[in-house]
């Protein structure tokens, strides 16, 4: 799972740091360390992925690794698989998760209820991974407590299909984390309607529905809309509990680029798991373009 | 638009243990323009509220234009009612702000948007129809907030602090347009403040509120002047608190001055009370066998203020028109009364009567 | 109000089924058994270690390089302000599988020297790319609060009276982001001991990886490992929750959560 949401506040620059623009000579050596390490450690990595990715075994420039991508129907239906995950528990996270936030948000900034919800929505929503997948083996697995209890009542959870080990149950543990990320997202945005607006929507004629439908709809959308991409982001870069649940077999890109990678299969492929890395990665950087796009919108409103 | 008088009758509401309101009642006359004046947490707000219908009272009825409202929902009410801050849509650019109202009665487009222009005119702010409200500054936001208030030509106005959030200049300008804007439509309006100076200067009549009820309501000059009671003395302008005797005939003995009392009678003649005096009402000149010594003096512009302390110790703060040769500070002063009647507060405990 | 009915369910649910599950035992009668197996199993309690260890290193290092950065960014760079956090949000925008896959291909590739310098401990080589992947978190809350506090002015006013930059560091700006700098290492250490993809394909047996293979033969003890190390993490951003409402940066550090 991703750390995605910490680019949720973009906090307003300080005028007075706007004021001081220009960089003192000799400044710039404070930050040297900082740069060194990320330039080593995270571009190091990134580089060896990119470039396996775009040269053969030999070294020379190629571009069979991506068409091979597109091509082998294993890799696009892992591809089609990720995306219908992602946008299908997006949508359920950010549908539960804005319904959710509407509830908690107006039980008041200081009640324990939110402190239990926002610590346990932290949880979930980061650092749950595997965890969070031996919860739902105990629920819903074979001998599951659920299952067993839906047993008693003659609902055979296995006789009807269902298995928490298959893409299916993937997607059951990805809104468990999902609605918890929507929540943490989107209760800002909720915290920023102000009471005002309501009463001054209602104090020139309007209904409930019709605050909700001009105002707040509106006001929250591009908020809305920047947590869905997020959470659509989340779900396509997260592997841990799907491994959990499934293993290093599943249907999902990063089940393939493990699989890959780690030389379980012919060892010249290793550039084809390279190859779908950096198309996660374009995925996900397109997504979160868009965020930040949609998120300068939404605090433009909200200040 | 013919203006509709406002009847509030011993409205109470209560939030737990705390009365906010306390069995309020308040006659507003058509087109006329009442400050509620008071305190914070006295109430203010949540009259208001009452009013507008986005909160019940629990006893006393609301009644406009002599029809009782009080079980009307807000969206039904038909009143402009003004917000201290924060109030206008950010999603919406000024004119579909002010063209709210009008959308939700299903007017159809052309005539709210004439409609808009023309409220927005009013207010004066017809270029800036296009702006959302993030590139408005706070005055012009409050506008807006005026002008969406009044396009749907609200048998009522309600403003509560709506220039509290503004500077100083700003606000003195603004009051004066909500004033001459309230007074060409001849809306009737109640306006809540807790700056006295601004409820002074707009209000028709100012009305003082303290706990959850009405102390006096009368004309700025009646409640400045002839405050009905101390809090009202004491709320309104400056006050000083100085010894005086009751004579016969309802006069007083104040600072060697001989004053009409106000306030409270049932005193005996003789009697030794506490008497309110306006910083204005009172004067020092130098005087080296004076029984006063001048600690502090500020200039204000056109007034100076001098605090002035007594042999006995106490302290008194006295006005004086700007001008050269007001006493330093350090030169010992006489003080005297200067205006007609003071108000009696009480019995003067503590108090010792000043010599002259 | 449905919504907190439905959420209570489906959030509730599979926490309560993995308390129950955990207590169910071997033998068929209810009890500690699988939390006192976690006790006797050296596998886990060494991987446990492993993790700890790499977890304080991390924060280290994360600390080391963070906050000065920070610091240094508010203070003389006001101008790449911008720039550092656009940098250090950017792991967000890697997958962890693709971050390992790159590592895995740096390893097949390093030299032996290299590989042994590194890649010869979980310590040596998973560290430096934790601290990557907590700069997000980690930058943030160092941020926010560096930026509650009037910096320039207590700089100033240490610097006025003689102390060098260590000591405004260590003794001036420090105490003062104090609920910073415990947000931003439990964040560092939940992260640690709950990153697996990373661990497993480098082939390193972290402590979340050993869980995932303790769940292949002992359900029973995974799943009571996993009911602590929820009620753990859970524990710790409930305590940050409290903690940051005392701090001058309360709402800002609440909503990092
Ligand atoms: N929703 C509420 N719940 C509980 N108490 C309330 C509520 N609204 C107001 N009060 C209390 O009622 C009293 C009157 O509040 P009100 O807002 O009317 O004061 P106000 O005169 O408008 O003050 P201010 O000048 O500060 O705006 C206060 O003591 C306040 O704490
Ligand atoms: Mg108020």
């Amino acid at each position: 799972m991703g750390s995605v949401a910490v680019l949720e506040q973009s906090l307003p620059e300080d005028p007075a740091a706007r004021r001081r623009r220009g960089i003192p000579r000799g400044a710039w050596v404070g930050i040297v360390p900082f740069t060194l390490y990320v330039l080593v450690f995270l571009g190091g990595p990134l580089y060896e992925v990119i470039y396996g990715a775009f040269t053969t075994t030999g070294g020379s420039l190629t571009w069979h690794n991506f068409s091979q991508t597109f091509s082998q129907p294993e890799y696009r239906s892992a591809f089609e698989e990720s995306l219908k995950i992602s946008v299908v528990t997006s949508l359920l996270g950010g549908f539960f998760g804005v319904w959710l936030a509407c509830a908690v948000v107006t039980a008041g900034p200081r009640s324990p209820l939110r402190r239990i919800v926002g610590s346990g929505a932290g949880v979930l929503a980061y650092f749950a991974g595997v965890p969070l997948a031996f919860a739902f083996i105990a629920t819903l697995g074979r001998y599951g407590e659920a299952t067993t209890l839906l047993g008693h009542v003659g609902i055979d959870l296995g006789a009807s299909g269902f298995d928490i080990s298959s893409l299916t149950g993937v997607e059951l543990a990805y809104v468990y984390f999902q609605v918890p990320l929507m929540v943490l997202l989107i209760t800002p945005a909720l915290e920023g309607l102000r009471p005002e607006w309501r009463e001054a929507a209602t104090g020139l004629g309007a209904s409930t529905f019709g605050y909700i439908r001009h105002v707040a709809a509106p006001v929250l959308a591009p908020a809305i809309l920047g947590g869905l991409l997020l959470l659509f982001g989340n779900a396509f870069a997260a592997y841990a509990t799907s491994y959990a649940l499934v293993g290093i077999y599943v249907n999902l890109v990063p089940g393939w680029i493990q699989q890959l990678i780690s030389g379980n299969v012919l060892v010249d492929e290793n550039g084809i798991g390279l190859a779908l890395g950096v198309e996660m990665i374009v995925v996900i950087a397109v997504v979160m373009v868009a965020y930040g796009l949609l998120q300068r919108r939404a605090t433009r409103w909200l200040r | 638009m013919s203006a509709v008088a406002v009847h509030l009758d011993g409205l109470t509401r209560r939030f737990g243990e705390l009365i906010a309101l306390d069995e309020l009642d308040l006659d507003v006359a058509p087109g006329e323009l009442v400050a509620l004046l008071g305190p914070s947490g006295c109430g203010k707000t949540t009259a208001l509220r009452l009013l507008a219908g986005f909160d019940y009272p629990d006893g006393g009825r609301v009644k406009v234009g002599g029809v009782d409202i009080t079980d009307v929902p807000a969206s039904k009410r038909d009143m402009g009612m003004v917000f201290q801050a924060y109030s206008l849509f950010p999603n919406m650019d000024a004119r579909t702000n002010v063209e709210f109202g009008l959308r939700m009665r299903k007017q159809p487009s052309p005539e709210r948007r004439a409609r808009a222009e023309q409220v927005l005119g009013l207010v004066g702010l017809s270029a800036h129809a296009g702006h959302y409200p993030h590139q408005l500054s706070g005055g012009q936001q409050q506008r807006v907030a005026l002008a969406r208030a009044l396009a749907i030509e609200p048998s009522v106005l309600l403003l509560d602090e709506p220039l509290s959030a503004l500077d100083a200049r700003v606000r003195a300008q603004l009051r004066g347009e909500i004033r001459s804007v309230q007074q060409r439509l001849g809306i009737t309006t109640l306006f809540v403040t807790h700056d006295q100076a601004e409820a002074l200067s707009i209000a028709d009549r100012v009305g003082v509120m303290h706990e959850g009820k009405l102390e006096q309501i009368g004309t700025p000059e009646e409640v400045y002047e002839r405050p009905a009671t101390p809090f009202v003395a004491e709320f309104v302008g400056t006050m000083n608190r100085v010894a005086g005797r009751l004579a016969a005939d309802g006069r007083l003995e104040v600072l060697g001055a001989s004053l009409k009392a106000s306030g409270p009678q049932s005193r005996a003649a003789g009697e030794l009370v506490e008497v309110l005096v306006r910083p204005e009402a009172l004067e020092a000149v130098a005087d080296p066998n004076g029984h006063a010594t001048v600690a502090e003096r500020t200039f204000l512009g056109s007034f100076t203020r001098m605090r002035v302390t007594l042999d006995d110790g106490s302290e008194l703060l006295i006005d004086a028109a700007s001008r050269r040769g007001l006493p330093e500070p350090g030169v010992r002063v006489s003080v005297r009364a200067t205006g007609e009647d003071a108000l009696v507060s009480g019995s003067a405990h503590g108090l010792t009567p000043a010599a002259p | 109000m449905a919504i907190l009915v439905l959420a209570a369910i489906f959030f509730l649910g599979p926490l309560i089924s993995a308390i129950r599950f955990s207590l169910e035992q071997t033998n068929g009668k209810d009890g500690l058994g699988n939390y006192t197996q976690l006790l006797h199993n050296a596998a886990l309690g060494g991987s446990l270690v492993t993790s700890l260890e790499i977890a304080a290193l991390t924060t280290a290092i994360m600390l080391a390089l963070m906050l000065p950065t920070v610091v240094w960014v508010r203070l003389r760079l006001p101008r790449l302000a911008l720039l550092v956090e656009s940098i250090s949000v950017l792991p967000i925008v890697i997958p962890p599988i693709v971050m390992a896959a790159g590592l895995a291909t740096l390893q097949s590739h390093a030299s032996a020297g290299l590989s042994n310098l590194i890649f010869s401990s979980p310590l040596t080589a998973l560290t430096p790319v934790y601290v990557i992947l907590a700069m997000p978190f980690a930058y943030r809350s160092l941020d926010v609060g560096v930026r509650a506090i009037d910096l320039r002015t207590l700089v100033d006013a240490a610097r006025s009276l003689g102390a060098g930059w260590t000591t405004v560091l260590g003794r001036v700006i420090l105490p003062n982001v104090r609920t910073a700098v415990l947000t931003a290492a439990s964040l560092t250490v939940a992260l640690v001991l709950a990153e697996v993809v990373i661990a497993e394909t480098l082939l390193y047996t972290t402590y979340p990886v050993e869980l995932v293979d303790t769940g292949q033969a002992q359900l029973g003890v995974a799943v009571a490992l996993s009911v602590l190390s929820l009620a753990i993490t859970w524990m710790l951003l409930l305590a940050i929750s409290f903690i940051g409402n005392r701090g001058a940066s309360r709402a800002r550090i609440g909503r990092l959560l």
